[in-house]
């Protein structure tokens, strides 16, 4: 592919033809404010944030749809610009809820981001009508509050570009203005598949998932593999006080590149549900010595007993090593599990043939 | 999977997807199709009984009977034929068998396959123009092509397809099974199969034999084990004794729920390692809590071979331990019954790991395919699909490039056969299964998940606007019973046009109306997989 070179504040930066000047900036790690852009989408130029000076450009060109191009000086901070940009941003927030320790998105809002660098102070000089809309919680897993919502448009562009959806549009015109699913109905009467892809793009509290209700920011985050289906998305599991609190996708895997499914990022709960088997459980007869051709599996001798796990994996080992002395090994089948590890599966494999000395082992490929 | 799925979703010029419910069951790589279809203009083939989510975009959308997928995949084949479609050049350098294959191909004409398909003629002319004008074309299949008594057929005559198209061993081609769960592949290539070590080496080979004999100590005997479908059974015949499951429901997921019920109610010693008492727990003698993926360190292979890590993000919950510990910590015991059976100086006769990274190095030194791979390389953020033939090789994103695995590329000739049930007087509909987007398998996970709930609560089985009229279901409640040879359940139904009339499709995700009640154990006779995908039933309103 064509490599065209560009300078942006004094910086010398080759990229492949095609590239924007945002994406020029971005590979040269120089910082230009935006909303409504992502490297995942086509360019859109709602926000106006990006605007740059470029010789030989008249005005402020938006980086993100400006297409790079051979020698192009490209100067991301002036005093124009500045000027401009709050202008923007105040005109933005002039109409944004502007309670942030009680919004969902607090702290990882990038409208909040973009404002603190910009600058904005004082009192807002745009001052006028303020939206307000119902909340629509009709989604089981992510609510819309467009009262925040500032109209970048990436969640119409995440679920059209990406998911291939189609779920929302913009409606509406001028002020009145909003993101809706057809025929303005709550988004659970739309074709949307919960993939939480406009969610995890949302860059203000319009957005959000309900678990992000309950918890306040992560404190740990871990890049793990789903354990659904085989296509095998690339996962981050974010983590407080030792327990899940959410999961979103991980851009930095080329399986998925940030994208899930409903089961990948909301169906976690499991992990963490009350029906855990936490101790090891026995049935009583086990515990008392007797035979299980002479109990009545009506009576106590096969209610479950919870146990430690020398009792159990000695009472499993002799029972075991027993069936194969009396019946030999091929008597012993082992179901392995497609949701487990490799190396578990491995291990299982090795106890089937080495430890047992049988071939009899499968597991659920077939179902 | 041949192809890599970015592969196919950037490079093929077209799709055929057959028996796979793509944008449900794999729902990532089904919104890369999508996009591929929308945004490249890439014609889509689908081939399903029921119109399925991406069969709405599709270019052609043949809704052939289920079970009858042969006769369709070989009657593409004639006319692409007829149409001097076929890749003469790959067919004369890297295949045998061509002139086997076109004998029996030349049977299956047009209008005789339409009659054994209900697929109409010109639809079927049109799908293979596409197929014989834009290549290469990427086949995608999952368990409606598997499911069958001719399960392996099915998958042979997809194979011959490709070979006869010339897309095999190049970007976007290929023959693609989508693996199920996230990590099947992983437990077919290391040893979770009843005739194969890890790797495929094959328990029968004594090459084979002696190679793990001197790694492990001890000798198998060369003999392939049963399969889940078989051993299960054979409790009642009196030779199996003890069943050792790890993390699987087969009370919901194997086939003929009542005759599987009854053997593990009769079995000597049951072993349950599992996250919850599932629907297998009250026939398990003992309960070793194991942990979900969040709680451990470790590997998944995905569909396309692909090896990636899965981190540890908290702790086990509760006193549940990762499995491998588990398994390891009984290896142990049991050896330390009978420690005269074991060789205790070969290389790998112990189970003291003290990581899975150690398991995975064990793993490479044993396993072709898997010689180059370890949770260092992974970390780096190296892209590795198998085989990776050692450590400084880079994996093999494409299989079959210049040359197949074992040479030549054979084609099998092959024959249309019916399913073991057809519907008649009195199981006048044919059921198939399968799972829905929102729910998984067996339905332990995600029958936990509160918003999974919400949006899917019980079971629905969909059954055809015209049907449900003729059953008399009229609004309201619109509860069923459905019988087959082999079971009953009761459930709701969603009058649907996605299922043809005389259809109905069930899963498998609620204890309560599980379609495993109702399905039969016939088996295909090499791969030894159920026919979940015809059963014959009869529908009647409660």
């Amino acid at each position: 592919m064509k490599k065209i070179t560009l300078t942006i504040d004094h910086k010398k930066i080759e990229v492949p033809e095609g590239s924007t000047v945002l994406d020029a900036a971005r590979a040269a790690e120089v910082y230009i404010p935006t909303l409504c852009d992502d490297p995942l989408l086509e360019p859109f130029g709602a926000c106006r944030l990006c605007i740059v000076e470029i010789d030989g450009y008249r005005g402020l060109p938006t980086a993100c749809s400006t297409p790079a191009a051979d020698g192009m000086q490209v100067r991301t901070s002036s005093a124009m610009i500045e000027t401009n940009r709050k202008t923007s941003m105040n005109l933005l927030l002039s109409d944004h809820p502007l309670d942030c320790q009680h919004c969902v998105a607090n702290m990882r809002c990038d409208l909040q981001y973009v404002a603190a660098y910009v600058g904005v102070r004082g009192d807002n000089p745009y001052q006028g009508e303020k939206r307000s809309y119902e909340l629509d919680d009709s989604n089981a897993f992510y609510n819309r509050d467009l009262d925040m919502c500032i109209l970048c448009g990436k969640c119409v562009r995440a679920c059209d570009e990406i998911q291939g959806r189609q779920a929302i549009s913009f409606g509406y015109r001028g002020f009145s203005t909003k993101i809706t699913a057809p025929f303005d109905l709550p988004i659970w009467e739309s074709n949307c598949e919960s993939c939480g892809r406009c969610v995890d793009m949302c860059p203000t509290g319009a957005l959000f998932d309900k678990s992000q209700l309950k918890h306040g920011l992560p404190t740990g985050e871990t890049k793990t593999t789903c354990p659904y289906c085989g296509v095998g998305c690339g996962l981050i599991v974010e983590t407080k006080n030792g327990e899940i609190i959410g999961v979103r996708g991980d851009r930095e895997n080329s399986v998925n590149e940030g994208h899930t499914c409903v089961k990948g990022r909301y169906g976690w709960e499991y992990v963490q549900h009350p029906d855990r088997v936490k101790k090891p459980l026995i049935r009583k007869y086990l515990l008392e010595g007797k035979k299980k051709s002479e109990i009545d599996k009506s009576s106590s001798d096969w209610e479950w007993a919870e146990t430690s796990w020398d009792t159990a994996l000695d009472i499993t080992a002799s029972n075991l090593a027993q069936i194969r002395d009396s019946h030999g090994a091929d008597s012993i089948g082992f179901l392995t599990s497609a949701k487990c590890l490799n190396e578990e599966n491995y291990l299982m494999n090795k106890l089937a043939r080495q430890v047992i000395g049988t071939n009899n082992i499968d597991h659920c490929a077939r179902l | 999977m041949t192809n890599a799925m970015d592969d196919i979703a950037e490079n093929a010029e077209a799709f055929f997807i057959i028996g796979s419910n793509t944008t449900s069951q794999h729902p990532v790589f089904g919104t890369k199709l999508r996009r591929a279809i929308q945004q490249r203009g890439t014609p889509l083939i689908v081939a399903d009984p029921r119109r399925i989510d991406i069969s709405d975009i599709a270019t052609i959308h043949l809704q052939h009977k289920g079970g009858t997928d042969t006769a369709l995949i070989n009657g593409l084949s004639y006319l692409i034929l007829q149409n001097g479609h076929e890749d003469k050049e790959f067919i004369a350098k890297r295949t045998e068998d061509f002139e086997e294959y076109r004998a029996v191909i030349q049977d299956y004409p047009p209008e005789k396959v339409s009659e054994i398909t209900g697929v109409p003629v010109e639809m079927l002319k049109e799908a293979a123009e596409i197929m014989g004008t834009h290549k290469p074309m990427a086949v995608m299949w999952a368990m409606g092509i598997t499911q069958h008594i001719k399960g392996v057929r099915n998958v042979m005559a997809l194979a011959g397809l490709q070979m006869l198209l010339g897309n095999m061993g190049v970007q976007g081609g290929g023959t693609n099974p989508l693996r199920g769960q996230n990590n099947v592949q992983g437990a077919c290539d290391l040893g979770g199969l009843p005739n194969n070590f890890p790797g495929y080496q094959k328990v029968f080979n004594p090459d084979v034999q002696k190679k793990f004999a001197d790694a492990w100590g001890r000798g198998t005997a060369p003999k392939v084990g049963k399969t889940v479908t078989e051993l299960v059974p054979e409790v009642l015949e009196g030779n199996t004794h003890a069943i050792y499951v790890l993390g699987e429901d087969p009370i919901m997921s194997d086939p003929d729920t009542k005759h599987i019920r009854a053997n593990f109610e009769a079995c000597d010693f049951v072993v349950l390692q599992e996250l919850f008492e599932s629907e297998t727990a009250p026939y398990a003698d003992v309960l070793l809590p194991g942990s979900s993926f969040a709680e451990k360190t470790g590997t998944f292979t995905n569909t396309e071979r692909r090896v990636q890590m899965v981190r540890q993000a908290i702790a086990p919950i509760g006193d549940s331990r990762p499995d491998w510990h588990i398994i390891s910590d009984l290896a142990k015991r049991i050896i330390a019954l009978t420690p005269e059976l074991l060789s205790l100086n070969a290389p790998y006769s112990g189970w003291d790991y003290d990581s899975t990274s150690a398991i995975m190095d064990e793993i490479a030194a044993l396993t072709p395919q898997y010689s180059g791979i370890s949770h260092e390389r992974l970390e780096n953020g190296e892209r590795l699909q198998w085989p990776v033939k050692g450590y400084d090789h880079p994996g093999t994103p494409i299989l079959h490039v210049g040359e197949f695995a074992h040479g030549k590329g054979k084609f099998k000739p092959i024959e249309h056969v019916p399913p073991t049930e057809s519907p008649d007087d009195e199981y006048p509909y044919i059921m198939s299964t399968g799972r829905v987007l929102y729910h998984w398998h067996g339905g332990q996970m995600t029958r936990r998940v509160e918003g999974i709930m919400k949006v899917y609560g019980e079971s629905l089985v969909e059954v055809n606007p015209d049907d449900a009229a003729n059953i008399g279901l009229n609004g309201g409640e619109n509860r069923i019973r459905l019988t087959s040879r082999h079971g009953t359940i009761e459930s709701k139904a969603l009058i649907t046009e996605r299922v043809p009339p005389g259809m109905v499709y069930a899963n498998f995700h609620f204890p309560e109306a599980s379609a495993n009640e109702l399905t039969h154990a016939s088996l295909d006779p090499v791969a030894k997989i159920p026919e979940y995908k015809v059963t014959a039933v009869k529908v009647e309103k409660v």
